[in-house]
This record gives C-alpha cells, sequence and structure tokens, in this order.
C-alpha cells in the first residue's frame, strides 16, 4: 500500500548559477519531511550522481555540475518528479535511544532554567525525556541534527551572550529546538546535560548514527554510566517501528 | 615529501572540494580560489583534482625532500628558491630535493597556490584533500608537518607551458551577482544601497565568510533554516552583510539576499581587510 504525496504547492528558484532550489509552504512539520525524503529518492533515481541534492526543514537545493543547464527543462522534469511522489503507508522507521547525563557537571543552565520555569530539574529532565523527537536535516555543524519536537514548556530563549566553548556531546535547548552539539563549538544554546556517544566520524561510510526521517529518544544516566559508556564507545541502541 | 620549516600565517591543503559531506553538514570546502588553484595544477599537467596548498598574505617555508615540478599562483607572494633565486608566477619551475623555498611580501592579491607535480597526497577524508578541522585530522599547516608528493625528474624537458598575468582577476572589486532566494523582499530602497555602494571588507574575513563593514537596515523576517552556498550573501537582523566563502556551514537562518557567480567568488577570496567591493546584478 502506499500513501499518494505530493499534495503542498512548490516553487523553483534558481539559487546562484548551478542550483535549483525547490520550497515548501515555510512551515516545520513532519508532512513536509516526509516529502522531501520521498522527492529526494525520486531525485537520485532520475539524476544518479549527476547533481547533489541537500535538504534543509522545508526546501531542497539540486546542484547541477555546471551553469549551463536548462532551467525551464530540469524544472519540468522534477514537477513531474513530484506529481507522482508517493510513499509505502507502512514504512518503517528507527528510533535511537540516547543516554544523557543531566547533572550539574554537564547541565550547566538547568539550576537556571528550573528557576525560570518555576519546576524542578527533574521535571525539566522528565518533559525532555519523555518526547521522541524526529531528526529533520544534519546542518550548521558536520553532524548536528536538527530535531522537532521539544515540549512548548521548554522553549527558551537563546542565552543572550553566547558561549565561546560548549563541549562536545552538550544537549542543549535554543529557542523552539534541542540539539546535541556534535563537537566542541561556540553557542548560545542553554545546556541541559550531555551524551557520551559520538555523534560524527568522518571515517565511517555513515559518519551520524542517525539519518533525517530517524526518531530521537533520550534517556536519563547518571555520572558513572556516562563515564563507562564513553570509555567503551558506547553505541546508541534503537528499534525498528512500522507505522 | 616537503617538510615545513615555518607554516606561514595560514596555509592548508586544498582541492576541488569536499562533495560526499553536504548531507551530514560538512562544509564543502576545496581552493578559495579556484582559478588560481586550477591554473597551478593545469600548468604542470596535473589532473583537477590535484591538491594543492593555499598560502594566506605570509607564505611558509617549506624544504624538498625530493625533485619535482612546482607552480605558483594567485597572490604575488614572491616565492624564491634557496633565498636567491625568484620563482616566476604562473611558470613550471623544477626544484630538486635540499632547496628550500620561501616566500616574501605580498605584492598583490591574498591568497596563493603551490602545485607539485602530481599533487599533494596528504590523508583524503571523504573524497577530499581540503583541510578543515574536525574532518581532516589537522586544520591548517604546522611547522614540523611533513607533506607526501611524489618525486619527479625531468629528463627531456618538454616545452614549458606558461601563462600571462591576469592582473583584472585581482584588480577587479565590481562582483557579479545573482538575486538570492529572499533578493526579491528587500524593498526597492534598500536593493539600491546593496547594487548601488561600496562595502568595505571588515577585519572578519576567512575561509567561511567576509563580513562587509556597512549595514544594511534590515526588516526581513528570519527565514526557517535552510541551505545556503559558498557564495551565498546573508543579512543578519542587526544589518550585517556576510558573504559566505568556501567553508561556510551548509544551513543558515538569515535572509539569503545574493548569489555571488563563482567568478567572484575567487575574485572576492583575492581581497583582505580595507579593500572595497561592489556588486553588480547579473541575469542567471
Amino acid at each position: 500500500m502506499t500513501v499518494k504525496l505530493g499534495k503542498y504547492s512548490l516553487t523553483y528558484k534558481k539559487f546562484g548559477p548551478n542550483g535549483i532550489l525547490i520550497e515548501w509552504p515555510k512551515r516545520i512539520e513532519e508532512a513536509i519531511l516526509y516529502e522531501i525524503l520521498a522527492f529526494q529518492e525520486i531525485i537520485t533515481s532520475e539524476y544518479g550522481d549527476r547533481v547533489m541534492a541537500n535538504h534543509a526543514y522545508q526546501s531542497i537545493l539540486v546542484g547541477f555540475p555546471t551553469s549551463d543547464f536548462n532551467f525551464e527543462k530540469e524544472v519540468t522534469i522534477l514537477k513531474q518528479g513530484y506529481e507522482n511522489l508517493q510513499k509505502p503507508s507502512d514504512k518503517p522507521y528507527t528510533i535511537w535511544k540516547v543516554p544523557v547525563c543531566y547533572e550539574a557537571t554537564f547541565g550547566w543552565d538547568l539550576e537556571a532554567l528550573s528557576q525560570q520555569k518555576k519546576c524542578s530539574e527533574a521535571d525539566i529532565v522528565q518533559l525532555h525525556t519523555q518526547t521522541i523527537y524526529t531528526v529533520y536535516f544534519i546542518g550548521f555543524l558536520p553532524g548536528f541534527l536538527y530535531l522537532g519536537g521539544l515540549a512548548p514548556e521548554l522553549f527558551t530563549p537563546r542565552r543572550a551572550s553566547p558561549r565561546l566553548k560548549i563541549p562536545a556531546g552538550s544537549v542543549a535547548i535554543g529557542g523552539e529546538q534541542t540539539g546535541i552539539y556534535p563537537s566542541e563549538s561556540p553557542g548560545g544554546w542553554n545546556l541541559i546535560g550531555n551524551t557520551p556517544i559520538v555523534l560524527f566520524d568522518p571515517m565511517k561510510e555513515h559518519p551520524c548514527f542517525a539519518k533525517p526521517g530517524d526518531k530521537i529518544q533520550f534517556y536519563s544516566i547518571d555520572k558513572s554510566q556516562y563515564e563507562e559508556m564513553k570509555q567503551t564507545n558506547w553505541i546508541p541502541e534503537s528499534e525498528v517501528w512500522h507505522g | 615529501m616537503v617538510e615545513v620549516l615555518s607554516a606561514g600565517l595560514f596555509t592548508t591543503i586544498q582541492d576541488l572540494g569536499r562533495y560526499k559531506g553536504l548531507a551530514w553538514g560538512v562544509p564543502l570546502s576545496g581552493a578559495m580560489d579556484q582559478t588560481s588553484a586550477g591554473l597551478a595544477n593545469a600548468l604542470l599537467n596535473n589532473r583537477k583534482a590535484c591538491a594543492v596548498l593555499e598560502m594566506t598574505l605570509v607564505g611558509p617555508k617549506l624544504r624538498f625532500h625530493c625533485d619535482t615540478e612546482i607552480c605558483l599562483t594567485g597572490a604575488a607572494l614572491q616565492g624564491k628558491i634557496n633565498e636567491t633565486k625568484a620563482v616566476l608566477l604562473n611558470q613550471p619551475t623544477m626544484v630538486q630535493s635540499g632547496d628550500v623555498l620561501s616566500f616574501g611580501k605580498s605584492l598583490w592579491g591574498t591568497r596563493a597556490y603551490l602545485a607539485v607535480k602530481g599533487g599533494f597526497q596528504t590523508e583524503q577524508v571523504m573524497q577530499s584533500y581540503s583541510m578543515y578541522a574536525g574532518i581532516t585530522s589537522e586544520g591548517n599547516i604546522e611547522k614540523g608537518m611533513l607533506l607526501p608528493i611524489q618525486a619527479f625528474s625531468e629528463k627531456n624537458p618538454p616545452k614549458k607551458n606558461s601563462l600571462k598575468l591576469n592582473k583584472a582577476h585581482f584588480e577587479n572589486s565590481v562582483l557579479n551577482v545573482f538575486p538570492g532566494p529572499e533578493f526579491e523582499y528587500l524593498s526597492e530602497g534598500q536593493k539600491e544601497k546593496l547594487l548601488g555602494r561600496r562595502f568595505t571588507i571588515s577585519k572578519n574575513n576567512n575561509r567561511m565568510a567576509y563580513t562587509l563593514e556597512e549595514l544594511l537596515e534590515n526588516e526581513l523576517t528570519p527565514i526557517i533554516t535552510s541551505l545556503v552556498q559558498p557564495g551565498t550573501v546573508q543579512l543578519t537582523p542587526a544589518g550585517n552583510i556576510i558573504v559566505l566563502m568556501r567553508d561556510a556551514q551548509t544551513t543558515g537562518g538569515y535572509p539569503r539576499i545574493l548569489q555571488l557567480s563563482e567568478q567572484a567568488m575567487n575574485q572576492l577570496s583575492q581581497k583582505r581587510t580595507k579593500d572595497w567591493v561592489g556588486f553588480d546584478m547579473v541575469d542567471y
């Protein structure tokens, strides 16, 4: 059984001499993500390695090797692809279980957050771990997963002045999003914990454990479990769901 | 082998870029001035994808541990062999094992390229030699490094390729641009300012981005995080104009007002702090 997709009104724009930018309505929603993932597959089967296609929340950028491609012709091909877009009705998806130590050593802003939200730190951890988040795409830094689904109670503005150094593995909240810093970097999000897992390894064929369309659920671990997982290069466990 | 005796200001190995990592958020990277880097390879009859050394304003000091043929292109950093013999730009030159290549002040341009016969054979990650911290084990060249190259000795000297310098490549300050995805949302007044005036390059200029000094008042709402490319011109809420370069991140949330042509990106990467640039809109 398949589900017919292709229900949005898309725009096709030239973006740079080599690119076509395909845009969905300016919203963040899973229905758009599933269309994008299905459309990426169509593009790959249509063009193979001849184009590079990358996507974000509501756009795909198709990059041609040179600037002498025929825009109108390619848009016609892409539009046909979109009209035939479909996905299997029970496409399986993977849920990754990601361990996080929410202790004060790592969750630098947890106390401030609990005061701001007038709830206990345990309540914040509870809220953060009960949600199943969706991976929309990877960007910003190598291996940085853009996750959707943060509980509105946890929405927190970015810090007024960003920190110069945020440790790799930091789990943080910025605005309406939550995420994990894959490598040490500057950043303005509020830190609530840290995961011992490796988020990005350029030497692997799949440098990130998760991919767009996968789901992520965090679970709380203590400092000693954290240290042990760190030493043993813990790989997150996963379950495959149909639905 | 090439031994790094001193590193210079900011020296990296670069090639055409890392096209395989975009989906994982890995920047494209690659030589900032692809025209000059490509010329260095072409003059040595190297493949286009051969890795070259990119040098910024102050060159390194290098000792060759084998014979090879080299070619310098891009910025005029006054390369010399053994402190005496000047290495001409855009002209293949034989070097011998033990020779030391050093550089002086830049006469023009910001980024110079050194190609060696067969290319630098440093670590390749995700099908690219381009150095980028966190992807390759080193983010840039440092003193004491040994850069693997193949030995090459000329037996029957063929007719030398060389190419006249194209000074316009370094002197042109008017950059050809295309409209970016959010250009149409700018007011007529903003468009006029953007395309009608000169902008000064701020001290925040590097392989990731060039930020311009003059502000452009901005009333655009931020966009939902979307895709950017090298050459994308972003407008921040504070009105800063940021031109993304080869090491730019793959996604961003600021409106994308312009997109530089490939040639404009190459030309901009030969500019430095306090130089001025203007934007000239061309048709797709």
